[in-house]
């Protein structure tokens, strides 16, 4: 797109690089936007029939507008900033939250080359931003002063940092079998993977395991249900977002659900194959690379909705003890096994 | 622990099985009926939105005898009467305030005339309070609104009485 801009606009070079960048981002972050509000109508929809109810299906056809008449409830509501808050900090927050939740979708493969930035440190990129993610439900906690707010930034730093603990270890595996930390590389690593036949990190034996691992950390990472106990509306209202009204009340929602998208994504990039198809097989080649990715992108989410109307909520010390006495260690004990395995099949038993 | 302990905590057997059923709900007929557009069959004796109704002439049933107030256990009516310029008792006033009213029914039980009823009609929503506290003429014209589904309600009723 640089050179297109370069040539069609007689643009010198680092201009046509940075309008090319924006256009870049205006194509993810927009559509991205149009996806979230539908993946909050899908999950309402999956769970209302998984309790055997209709969900919205009034606003539209099939209720599919549902969503966008919900945003615009929330943003001509009044933004309310409580007279004992930290009015800079308050602010913020929500802002945070969804930049960061934004800026990581810079490094996701839809397709081959299909990338905005392409940078070999991908995968460290998603856990460094990932990791920030944490600090807008503190800054809110913090910056509402208010005490369940306070108590649900506690319990969402203390959350987070166990979980990205096993995370950190599941990612170590598969860069150790990949050999590089960027995301397409990953993918490609993956073709063909099993057999010479199945594409995806997940169908071996050896990785299987860990995919559950990430696939059920990613829950808590996005504090979903079963872990969603930094919103556990039974005991601090609505947790850290209690204060919130309006934009950015919205802007925490958009964020959380951009990603919980975000997680599906990296699910199917890394451990089922990204954008290839499941068989290493001509004809389903014929299906262009990003079908395959939302496929299974859609595929993770109603997995996501299917776990939140299935399972109750964890408390507090069993979501510990989960993080900390069970994944940490089952991961710990897999790098190691795969990192023999690597040894022995690549270098052989002496290296 | 036993081995079957270790074996299904460590596959997820217990959350497998779970799943399974909560997929099978997934594709069952919905439980709940899409309301503005689907509504339940009721009761011939439900107990709805009060009325007043009607002779077929035009002439109101009530007679002002005052015994639904009597009865009525949340004191929501209030009648005043006076005779007639043709020698008949009628009420001047007679208001429910229907935020008191409990709906108990004992109102159309105590009424001698069948002139006080509670219809088929649950959808009377209002935006403030005032709307709810009914008046004589409001009655009246629930009454004159609903005689066909009340009329059949009472004669459906009728031989269990």
């Amino acid at each position: 797109m640089t050179a297109f801009f370069e040539a069609r606009l007689g643009l010198p070079y680092e201009w046509a690089y940075f309008l090319s960048m924006i256009v870049g981002i205006l194509v993810i972050a927009l559509p991205l936007m149009l996806a979230v509000a539908m993946i909050i109508y899908a999950d309402r929809k999956i769970w209302a029939a998984m309790a055997l109810r209709r969900g919205p299906n009034v606003v539209g056809p099939f209720g599919l507008l549902q969503s966008f008449a919900d945003g615009a409830k929330v943003f001509l509501q009044e933004t309310i900033i409580p007279s004992a808050a930290n009015k800079g900090l308050f602010l913020i927050a929500p802002i945070l939250t969804f930049t960061v939740a934004l800026i990581v979708w810079a490094v996701i493969p839809f397709a081959p080359g299909v990338v905005l930035a392409d940078i070999n440190v991908g995968l460290l990129y998603i856990l460094a931003a990932s990791s920030i993610g944490v600090y807008g439900v503190i800054i809110a906690g913090w910056a509402s002063n208010s005490k369940y707010p306070f108590y649900s930034a506690l319990r969402a730093a203390a959350q987070m940092v166990s979980y990205e603990v096993s995370i950190g270890f599941v990612l170590i595996s598969i860069v150790l079998w990949t050999g590089s930390f960027n995301m397409s590389a990953i993918v490609e690593t993956q073709r063909a993977h099993v057999f010479g036949l199945l594409n995806g990190f997940g169908f071996n034996p050896l990785l299987f395991p860990m995919a559950v691992i990430f696939l059920i950390s990613a829950m808590a990472e996005t504090a979903r249900a079963p872990f969603d106990l930094t919103e556990a509306e039974s005991e601090l209202v609505a947790g850290y977002q209690t204060e919130y009204s309006s934009m950015a009340f919205a802007l925490y929602w958009l964020g959380e659900y951009a990603n919980v998208i975000l997680m599906c994504g990296l699910n199917a990039i890394l451990f089922w194959g990204g954008w290839l198809p499941p068989i290493d097989w001509a004809p389903l080649y014929m299906v262009p690379g990003i079908v395959w990715f939302f496929a299974k992108l859609m595929f993770f989410f109603f997995v996501f909705s299917w776990v939140k109307a299935t399972v109750p909520r964890y408390r507090y010390d069993q979501l510990m003890r989960l993080g900390w006495k069970i994944f940490l260690p089952v991961s710990l004990f897999w790098v190691f096994l795969v990192s023999g395995w690597l040894e022995v099949t690549r270098y052989g038993v002496l290296g | 622990m036993s081995l079957g302990y270790i074996i299904k905590s460590f596959t997820l057997w217990e959350f497998v099985k779970a799943h399974w059923l909560t997929l099978k709900y997934f594709f069952k007929a919905k439980a709940t009926i899409n309301y503005p557009f689907e509504k339940n069959p009721l009761s011939p004796r439900f107990r709805g939105e009060h009325a007043l109704r009607r002779y077929p002439n035009g002439e109101e049933r009530c007679i002002a005898c005052k015994l639904c107030e009597a009865v009525c256990p949340a004191q929501a009516i209030t009648i005043e009467s006076e005779p007639r310029d043709d020698g008949s008792r009628r009420t001047t006033r007679y208001d429910i305030d229907m935020t008191k009213c409990i709906f108990c029914g004992f109102c159309q039980e105590a009424c001698p005339v069948d002139a006080i009823v509670e219809g088929p009609n649950f959808e009377y929503s209002t935006e403030t309070r005032e709307e709810l506290i009914y008046d004589k003429a409001k009655l009246l014209s629930n009454g004159d609104r609903w005689e066909p589904a009340l009329a059949a309600n009472l004669a459906a009723d009728a031989p269990y009485r």
